[in-house]
């Protein structure tokens, strides 16, 4: 079947090397184009006003005077962007978040915006407008948001997930229970219970491109956007929804993306600057600065979170809980029931249950960062399990090893395991060097597991033969970390030529159907998926036209080595016919040659990774420094394993900073303090090692090639890995994220006395 | 607004002139006057390098520098890395090595690459990764970086032995 | 705003001098720029100091080194002779952001700038630097620690700006070290730092010393005490304690998103500690 998703063992010629990729000459060139470097005849420059206030009534806002400013051709406010939403609460926050309507919800809540001439112009005119304030009591972190007295972020919020539902309103959103079996008297058969609880702190994505778009609206309602972005589609359906445009008549194009990681999942400031456009009937440029990113896009959740597991002797696991308070930002979403559902994936458990919460308080709306939810969850348990070792006097890989999941295994949240990686990941860490290799003084290792998902979703893919016997590949996926080269790959396989005839391209939204957005690794997942199918069908009209020239039964062709090869003796005297041969004659035999496919990839295989980590610290200071790094993940299939490698690297690196520096901090006033590369502290490249990888291939049996998503995974275990590492170092465990350089000597005087 | 000032300047070998608002920076200069998009603004404010060009020489982040600063300088840019249609060492060796994801910080780290192998043809990973320092990569770890940068240096050392 | 490259350092304190709103020197930019661009100072006036030659070489004189107002940072590190006369200062120069800061950022840029982390400065007062100052009313020289007066703020008047810094001749047995705290390997705002200078008399043992905080007060702070607890000394254990301790003791540290007064305090006093064991081997101490 041309559209079968079921792994087939198959040898690959293609698929697994290492070529370089598409689009490499223009990334090192400077002429690949990205959101900012796009521009149209008579743009204008888009500028937003921004609540410097946590929570604040807006009484009123004076835009006569910017209005009167030379050279400024439009200002707009959410007057100018009414209520569309027909009571979706989701698209009605999307519109909120994109402008204030009567009260700004956190430091950074866009007010206003202006579209002027020039940008001298343009941050004049933000000046000249008057935003009449009532300043309102707000609240930043996750446990006082939840106290009874808390200043309420979303008045018409009552707690869902509550029986019977609350009349009054609250900051949690929503309470999210998973779980099976009996945990209380599990930890009755319990030797040994231990318990503990947890700090994160808010982290961003801290892609290094800021949110940037191009809007022209016409008179006409008809309009174009060119932004940065993880899914134009799904922008597109958000920014005609929220405007009031046809989806067909807005044509949006994914520029290239300088990185999102779940940050460029949803819409900012994209309608704002088309609704400038409208207004203005001009082309549009925002581009925002790195403040605008950090103060209003963006970040993760904050959280706390307790723990609690209880083991027999031998180590193994009788029950564990965990609740997680997930902090959402203003707006409420799934990140709390994300971290309860991760939480206990890892392990084969009679008994567990977790509740997870989402609270609203005055910080930006939380969006999706990098297997969103998991690292805290996963920083939470896998230090518990660490510490449950230490009391067992149990090698901790040992314990994992013990309790690990495996086929067949019923997920803490639901499914029935299937052939997965957490098992063989482990195996391959016991096994590593990296395991035995010497530590010196003030240095510590550790270890911790991760889970993720991964997803598959709506995709379309073409695939056009030229008569050259070149083939354009035209996705609708983004490509956000060279997937462009991996499903090169694909089509070369499925084809049978060589890599360097096909020219992959990501679509436009008026040339394709709909993509959902390339998150939850679905990218190579899904639209691979496409691609093969795609490629197949292109097979069967190879087929039926090497048939046509030869003038046999259709059913005597078959398809070999990129060749038509007619089967029955009676045809032995036909010499194979190539595809650049089928495909120059394609004028003649009826015409271009074609493969398309649409379809819901479902399938996607859930991914484990097991991380090594040697850190050093020094006692005097709280300095930490990672000597050595190791990453093992699962990735059902290595498509072009520089890639996998490189999302392992990256996840990786990303978990570093999150681990030992970065992390939003918040004034009392409810600012933002650190909105800056300066004081928002990602790792330079002389903070890292080198990241060793090693890639496992556990197929994924929903998928004809066995490929699982690799882009998320590798960042959920570096907390607890690096957690573990640094209390083994420091002799003193550590609870609280970042482990930044005053929390860890601090921990270290206090577990000196 | 402000006055508008001449500049006449030379970028990636090219006689350029220009006329700037004082508050402009070279990188608003080179990305919005002279079309050269490759230097990008990951921060305004020096803390990421994606803006990475060379001032006479001398590496600097471009959205620090004014426009009018340029006056009579040698700026080169990402741009002028590749000579006579021929990509420079370090631009094949990125490749090669994937030392790339996105894409949005290589224009900065080639600039940087380059001007520490101009004054050191043969650093070691710690002079590497310490030259580097001022180029945030949020996508690769800075592995195949660090690799692809170790890589280029020896390929220009060994072209340079056979020469 | 207007932007002005004058070609002598009369002609820009006469624009300084004359100007009627805010004015700035730009020297590197690193700083300036980026308070410019963020909409905290809006100048009437900006005086590009790069074009005038005297600001732009370093200089060995009769009495030590001159470093013009206008040298980039990275050349005082290509500057073999300089570096090995005053490691501290070059290397506190040499820590100040990336290698694209270096390019560009001065050390009086860094002095100027009045930030109590400023990485150059606590070098710069232990080994006795002084401040060329120009002004309308002609040349004064100051001692580099009475040119800071608190965040932000200088001594300098209306129309002055610091046309060089001057560095002693080393004394004979005599060495400095320069240490900062940073989360990260580089590109941080020092949290803690600490500049040690000292001259050693016979059999080792310390003659004079001067030890300076960095971060830990609203300037940098000159702390006799400590330099009083290692003189006379070996710089032995006890000094080095008692030193640390009369550092803490100094300390006058924020809270902020850097780092907290504990922690400060604490770190000061390591950092010291280790800056003077660096600074005692330079001198020639065993």
């Amino acid at each position: 079947m041309a559209t079968d998703t079921t792994f087939t063992n198959q040898e690959f010629k293609i698929v697994g090397t290492r070529p370089p990729r598409p689009d490499g000459v223009d990334k090192v060139t400077g002429r690949a184009r990205f959101g900012a470097d796009a521009s149209a005849a008579g743009q204008l420059v888009g500028l937003v006003l921004r609540s410097p206030h946590a929570h604040a009534k807006i009484k009123k806002i004076d835009t006569s005077k910017a209005e009167k400013l030379k050279g400024v051709k439009a200002v707009v406010t959410s007057a100018d962007l009414p209520d569309l939403t027909k009571g979706d609460r989701g698209m009605f926050d999307m519109l909120e978040n994109c402008m204030a309507r009567d009260r700004a919800l956190y430091d950074g809540h866009a007010v206003a915006a202006v579209a002027a001439i020039d940008a001298e112009t343009a941050r004049q005119a933000l000046k000249l407008i008057k935003v009449d304030y009532e300043v309102l009591p707000h609240v930043t972190d996750v446990d006082e948001a939840m106290k009874p007295n808390a200043p309420i972020v979303q008045p018409y919020i009552r707690t869902a997930g509550i029986e019977p539902k609350p009349t009054k309103a609250s900051n949690v959103a929503q309470k999210s229970e998973f779980g099976h079996g009996d945990v209380e008297a599990g930890f009755k058969q319990a030797d040994v219970i231990v318990e503990r609880s947890y700090k994160t702190e808010q982290t961003h994505q801290g892609y290094i491109e800021p949110h940037a778009c191009l809007a022209s609206v016409g008179p006409d309602g008809q309009g174009e956007l060119w932004v940065t972005t993880q899914g134009h589609f799904t922008f597109r359906n958000v920014c005609a929804g929220l405007l009031g445009m046809d989806i067909a008549k807005l044509k949006v194009t994914s520029s290239e993306i300088g990185g999102g990681f779940g940050g460029k999942t949803h819409v900012w400031a994209e309608p704002v600057a088309l609704a400038l456009s409208r207004k203005a009937n001009r082309p549009v440029k925002l581009v925002m600065t790195r403040e605008e990113v950090f103060r209003a896009t963006g970040p993760t959740c904050s959280t706390s979170i307790d723990v609690k597991i209880g083991a027999t002797k031998d180590g193994r696991i009788t029950a564990a809980t965990a609740t997680l308070r997930y902090q959402d930002g203003a707006f409420t979403s799934i990140w709390g029931m994300l971290g309860a559902m991760t939480s206990f994936a890892c392990y084969d458990l009679a008994n567990v249950k977790s509740v997870g919460y989402d609270v609203l308080v005055n910080r930006p709306k939380v969006a999706a960062y990098r297997a969103p939810s998991a690292p805290m969850a996963a920083f939470a348990v896998e230090s518990t399990m660490d510490l449950l070792a230490a009391e067992l006097k149990m090698d901790p890989i040992d314990l994992r090893i013990r309790n690990a999941a495996k086929e067949g295994t019923r997920a803490s949240y639901g499914p029935t395991y299937g052939p997965i990686g957490i098992g063989p990941t482990l195996q391959a860490a016991k096994n590593h060097p990296h395991m035995k290799a010497p530590l010196g003084k003030n240095q510590g290792r550790g270890m911790a597991c991760g889970f993720w998902f991964n997803f598959g979703g709506q995709t379309c893919t073409d695939l056009n033969i030229g008569v050259d016997g070149t083939v354009s590949l035209t996705v609708g996926t983004v490509d956000v970390g060279g997937s462009r080269a991996s499903l090169s790959l694909i089509a070369a396989e499925e084809l049978g030529i060589p890599y360097d005839r096909i020219k992959c391209t990501i679509a436009d939204t008026a040339s394709l159907g709909h993509n959902d957005t390339t998150e939850g690794s679905r990218g190579t997942f899904s639209s691979g998926m496409a691609t093969i199918f795609a490629a197949r069908n292109a097979i069967q009209v190879l087929k039926a036209r090497a048939a046509k020239m030869w003038d046999i039964d259709v059913a005597d062709v078959d398809w070999k080595n990129g060749r038509a090869v007619a089967l029955r003796a009676e045809h032995g005297n036909l010499n194979e016919l190539t595809l650049g041969e089928i495909a120059a004659k394609s004028p003649q035999t009826g015409g271009p040659i074609a493969g398309h496919n649409e379809t819901v990839a479902d399938g996607a295989g859930v991914s484990f990774a097991t991380h090594i980590c040697d850190i050093e610290v020094d006692p005097e200071t709280g300095k930490t420094k990672i000597l050595r790094y190791t990453v093992i993940q699962d990735a059902g299939k290595a498509i072009h394993p520089d890639y996998v490698e490189g999302q392992f690297q990256g996840a990786a690196a990303q978990g570093i900073g999150w681990a030992l520096n970065e992390e939003y901090i918040y004034g009392t006033d409810g600012r933002l303090q650190n909105a800056g590369f300066l004081d928002y502290r990602i790792p330079v490249c002389s903070d890292l090692p080198f990241i060793d990888t090693q890639i496992l291939e556990i197929p994924n049996p929903g998928h004809p090639y066995g490929v699982r998503g690799v882009g998320e995974t590798s960042i959920v275990p570096p907390l607890a890995a690096i957690a573990n590492a640094l209390s083994n170092a420091a002799g003193v465990r550590m609870t609280h994220i970042p482990m930044s350089p005053p929390r860890v000597l601090k921990a270290i005087k206090n577990g000196r006395h | 607004m402000s006055e508008g000032i001449h500049v006449a300047t030379t970028v990636n070998g090219d006689a350029v002139e220009y006329v700037c608002s004082p508050r402009e920076t070279l990188l608003d200069v080179l990305r919005n006057r002279l079309g050269l998009t490759g230097a990008k603004e990951g921060c305004g404010t020096g803390d990421c390098g994606a803006c990475s060009v060379t001032v006479d020489g001398r590496l600097v982040c471009s959205c620090l520098v004014l426009g009018a600063e340029a006056d009579g300088r040698e700026v080169t840019t990402v741009e002028g890395l590749s000579t006579g249609g021929k990509l420079h060492p370090l631009q094949t060796k990125f490749i090669e090595h994937a030392a790339l994801q996105c894409g949005i910080c290589t224009p900065g780290f080639l600039v940087s690459a380059k001007a520490l192998l101009d004054r050191n043809p043969d650093p070691n990973e710690e002079e590497i990764r310490y030259a580097l320092a001022g180029n945030l990569c949020r996508c690769t770890g800075y592995d195949k970086i660090v690799r692809a940068v170790s890589a280029a240096a020896k390929e220009i050392r060994n072209s340079n032995a056979n020469r | 705003m207007r932007y002005e490259a004058p070609r002598t350092i009369k002609e820009a304190t006469g624009l300084l001098a004359k100007a009627k709103g805010s004015a700035f020197v730009l020297a590197g930019g690193s700083d300036l720029l980026v308070r410019l661009k963020s909409g905290m100072i809006e100048p009437e006036l900006v005086v590009d100091i790069k074009r005038i030659p005297s600001m732009q070489t370093v200089t060995k004189t009769a009495s030590g080194f001159r470093i013009g107002g206008a040298v980039p940072c990275a050349a005082l590190g290509e500057n073999a002779v300089l570096k090995k006369a005053w490691p501290g200062v070059v290397e506190a120069a040499n820590v100040i952001g990336s290698d694209q800061i270096q390019g560009r950022c001065t050390i009086v840029g860094n002095l100027c700038n009045a930030s109590p982390a400023a990485d150059s400065v606590p070098a710069m007062v232990a080994a006795g630097a002084k401040a060329s100052v120009v002004g309308p009313k002609g040349k004064r020289t100051i001692a580099v620690e009475d040119v800071v007066t608190g965040p932000g703020k200088t001594s300098l008047k209306k129309g002055e700006v610091i046309e060089a810094i001057t560095l002693p001749k080393p004394a004979p047995k005599s060495g400095d070290a320069f240490l900062r705290f940073i989360p990260r390997t580089e590109m941080d705002i020092a949290v803690v730092s600490a500049g040690v200078c000292l001259t050693l008399g016979s059999k080792g043992v310390v003659k004079k010393a001067r030890v300076v905080l960095g971060a830990v007060g609203p300037t940098v702070l000159l702390v006799p005490a400590a330099a009083k607890a290692i003189i006379g000394t070996t710089l032995d254990d006890a000094a080095l304690a008692e030193l640390a301790a009369a550092c803490e003791a100094a300390c006058k540290p924020i809270d902020d998103k850097r780092g907290t007064i504990e922690f400060r305090t604490e770190v000061a006093g390591v950092l010291a500690r280790r800056a003077a064991v660096i600074a005692y081997q330079r001198a020639g101490g065993q």
